[in-house]
C-alpha cells in the first residue's frame, strides 16, 4: 500500500484532489497569518474586505457555465444566471463598501471645507 | 475553426492562466496585508480588487477542452455563452454598486451582511447546479462530497445573513427568540443535512443520478437550519454571527474550488474562511463570550438570569439638558463614550457639534472607543470619521482607561454593559472579566440613555445608581441635540 504510493508520487501521479488540499492548507495558513496583526478599528472594513474577496465564487459560475449548454436545461441556466449575479453583487459590492468605509480614515486635508459641510 | 494568430495560443496555455491566477493571488494577500494601517487600507482594498478583476479575465481565458483533452482554439472559455455573463453582469455590477455607494455608514453591517449572503447563495446554486448537470456521477466521491459539503455551508450562509439583516434593518424583531429546545433542533436538521449528503454522495458514486428531490430537500434543511441559527441571537450579537457566516462563504468557497478543480476559488476562499474565523474569535473574546454560546443562543440564557444581578442597590438620578450642557461647558476634560446606541440613533453628527462647542469653550474632548462599540468591531471608529471627528481623538480602551481619574465629565451616549463596573468587580455577574471602559473612575458622569431599562443582555449595570452619575433619558440623537443648543445659549 505505502509502496503503491510512493511509486505513484515518484512518477508525480499524487492526485489533483491531494494537491488542491495541499494549496488549501497552505492557504489557510496564509489567512492566518495576514489577518491577526489587524487592529480592532480596522476589523470592519476587513471583514468586509475578505467579504469582498469570497465574491471569487462568481468564477464558479463562469466554469460551469462553460460547460453547460443551453440545450442540455434551460433551468440550469436560470440557475447560473442568478448565481453570476449574486457573484457579481458580492464582488462588486464588497470591494466599494469596503472602499467607502476607509476613505473616511483618510485625513482630511481640507479643514475649511469640513466647516462648510457642517453647517449645512 | 480557421488557424489563429500564434499570440492567441499563449493566452490559452495552462501555465499562463496559472501564473495570472498566482497573480491575483499575490495581490489578494497583498491587498489584506495592507488592510492592517489606516494609512494603506484604501490602497490594500484596491489592489486586492485588481486580483479579482485578474482572476476573473483569467478564468474567462481558460479553453474549452476537445474530448481527447486538447485544447480548442478560440478566444476564451469554451462553449461560454457570454450573453448570460454579460446579462449577469450587467444587473449585478449596478446593483451591488448602487447599494454600497448609497447605504448609511450606520446601516454598514446589514449590508455587509447581505453582500455575504449573496456570495453564499452562488456556492449553493453551483452546486446544486453540478449535480443536475451529472457532474457527481460522472466524477464520484472527490467532487460530491466537496460540493455537497459547499451546498450545506452556502446556504446556511445565505439564509442565515439574510435573517441577520432582516434583524439589523429592523423589518423583524432584534431581540433574541427562540424556542426551548432549539439547540436540539438545530442539531437534528444538521444531521438530517448530513444523512442526506451522505445518501446521495454514495448513489451517485454508484452510478446513480439519484432523484433531484433530495438536492432540494437538502436545500430546504439547511436554509431553515440557516434561518434557525440566527433567529434566536440577539441584535447585539449579531456582528459575530456576520463574521461567522463571512468565513463560512469563505470556506464553502474554498470547497467549491475543490469540487471543480479550480485553484484561485480553493486560496481566496480559504484565505477568507481562515482570516473570517480569527475575527469571529476576537469579536466574541472581546465581549467575553465563546461562539459555541452566541450560537446557542441567546446571551447567557437561562443562566444568566438566574445569576443575574440581584437588584442594584439605590436610584438613578435624572438630569436635564441644561444641566448637562452647563457641567460640561465648565470641565477640563470631557470623555465621550459612544456605544450601541448612538449608532442605532445616528447621532454621529450631533455629537460631532457638540465636541466643536465644547472645544470653542477650550474643553478637552477625547472619544472612548471599546472593541466591541457599535454593530461591529471598529463600526464606531467608522462612524466617527463619517462625522470627520479627527482620528488622534479616538482613542482606544488601553489608552483611555487610565485617563479617567483625570476626567470631569464621562458622557455615555447609549453604551451599556461595555461600561459597567460589575465586569470588574462582581464574580456573580454574567460579564465578570469581560474589558470594560472604567468610566465610573471619573469625576463624573452623564449616561444618555433611552429608558431605565437594562442592557441587551438584562443585566443591571451598577454605574447608573452611582452617586457620581446622573441619567439623561430620551433618544439619544435629541438628547445631544438638546444639549448643544443649550450650549450655544450659555
Amino acid at each position: 500500500m505505502s509502496l503503491a504510493l510512493v511509486t505513484a508520487a515518484a512518477e508525480g501521479g499524487a492526485s489533483t484532489l491531494i494537491q488542491n488540499i495541499g494549496i488549501l492548507v497552505l492557504a489557510g495558513f496564509v489567512g492566518y497569518a495576514v489577518i491577526s496583526k489587524v487592529p480592532n478599528t480596522l476589523h470592519t472594513p476587513l471583514m468586509s474586505g475578505t467579504n469582498a474577496i469570497h465574491g471569487i465564487v462568481v468564477l464558479g459560475g463562469m466554469i460551469v457555465l462553460a460547460e453547460t449548454i443551453r440545450e442540455e436545461s434551460v433551468f440550469n441556466y436560470v440557475l447560473l444566471f442568478i448565481a453570476i449575479v449574486f457573484g457579481t453583487i458580492n464582488v462588486v459590492g464588497g470591494f466599494v463598501v469596503t472602499d467607502r468605509m476607509l476613505e473616511m480614515f483618510k485625513s482630511k486635508p481640507t479643514p475649511s471645507k469640513q466647516g462648510e459641510e457642517k453647517s449645512s | 475553426m480557421t488557424q489563429l494568430p500564434i499570440g492567441t495560443s499563449f493566452i490559452h496555455d495552462p501555465n499562463t492562466i496559472y501564473g495570472l491566477y498566482i497573480v491575483a493571488f499575490a495581490l489578494f494577500i497583498y491587498g489584506l496585508s495592507g488592510l492592517t494601517g489606516p494609512k494603506t487600507a484604501v490602497r490594500g482594498n484596491r489592489i486586492a480588487a485588481v486580483g479579482m478583476v485578474i482572476a476573473v479575465v483569467t478564468t474567462l481565458l481558460i479553453p474549452a477542452l476537445d474530448p481527447d483533452g486538447e485544447a480548442i482554439p478560440g478566444f476564451g472559455i469554451g462553449g461560454i455563452d457570454w450573453a448570460v455573463i454579460v446579462g449577469a453582469v450587467i444587473v449585478g455590477a449596478p446593483l451591488g454598486w448602487a447599494s454600497a455607494k448609497k447605504v448609511k455608514m450606520t446601516a454598514m453591517p446589514q449590508m455587509v451582511a447581505l453582500f455575504n449572503g449573496v456570495g453564499g447563495g452562488t456556492v449553493a446554486l453551483i452546486a446544486w447546479i453540478e449535480f443536475r448537470r451529472g457532474t457527481y456521477v460522472e466524477h464520484g466521491l472527490e467532487v460530491a462530497i466537496p460540493s455537497l459539503f459547499a451546498l450545506i455551508v452556502g446556504s446556511v450562509s445565505f439564509w442565515g445573513s439574510n435573517v441577520a439583516f432582516a434583524k439589523l434593518q429592523e423589518l423583524i424583531d432584534g431581540k433574541p427568540r427562540g424556542v426551548k429546545g432549539q439547540q436540539f433542533v438545530n442539531l437534528f436538521l444538521l444531521l438530517v443535512a448530513v444523512g442526506l449528503s451522505a445518501y446521495l454522495a454514495y448513489d451517485t458514486s454508484q452510478g446513480n443520478q439519484t432523484s433531484e428531490w433530495f438536492v432540494v430537500g437538502l436545500l430546504v434543511v439547511t436554509g431553515i437550519l440557516g434561518l434557525f441559527l440566527v433567529l434566536p441571537i440577539g441584535g447585539a450579537d449579531m456582528p459575530v454571527v456576520i463574521s461567522l457566516l463571512n468565513a463560512f462563504t469563505g470556506l464553502s468557497a474554498a470547497a467549491m474550488g475543490v469540487a471543480l478543480d479550480n485553484t484561485a476559488l480553493i486560496v481566496a476562499g480559504m484565505i477568507v474562511g481562515a482570516s473570517g474565523t480569527i475575527l469571529t474569535n476576537q469579536m466574541a473574546v472581546a465581549m467575553n463570550r465563546t461562539i459555541p454560546a452566541i450560537v446557542a443562543g441567546g446571551f447567557g440564557g437561562d443562566s444568566a438570569a438566574a445569576s443575574g444581578a440581584p437588584g442594584v442597590e439605590g436610584v438613578m438620578r435624572a438630569t436635564s439638558a441644561s444641566d448637562a450642557a452647563i457641567q460640561m461647558a465648565y470641565a477640563n476634560q470631557v470623555v465621550i463614550v459612544p456605544g450601541y446606541g448612538l449608532a442605532v440613533a445616528q447621532a454621529q453628527h450631533t455629537v460631532r457639534e457638540l465636541a466643536k462647542e465644547l472645544e470653542k469653550r477650550g474643553v478637552e474632548v477625547k472619544y472612548a472607543i471599546h472593541p466591541v462599540a457599535g454593530r461591529m468591531p471598529g463600526h464606531m471608529n467608522v462612524l466617527l470619521a463619517e462625522a470627520d471627528v479627527p482620528y488622534d481623538q479616538l482613542k482606544e480602551m488601553e489608552e483611555i482607561n487610565g485617563d479617567f481619574a483625570r476626567t470631569d465629565v464621562s458622557l455615555v451616549i447609549g453604551a451599556n454593559d461595555v461600561t459597567n463596573p460589575a465586569a470588574n468587580t462582581d464574580k456573580s455577574s454574567p460579564i465578570y472579566g469581560m474589558p470594560i471602559l472604567n468610566v465610573n473612575e471619573s469625576k463624573s458622569t452623564i449616561v444618555l440613555k433611552r429608558g431605565r431599562g437594562s442592557g441587551y443582555a438584562g443585566i443591571e449595570n451598577p454605574l447608573f445608581f452611582d452617586p457620581k452619575t446622573s441619567m439623561l433619558f430620551g433618544d439619544a440623537k435629541s438628547s445631544v441635540a438638546d444639549i448643544v443648543k443649550e450650549l450655544q445659549e450659555l
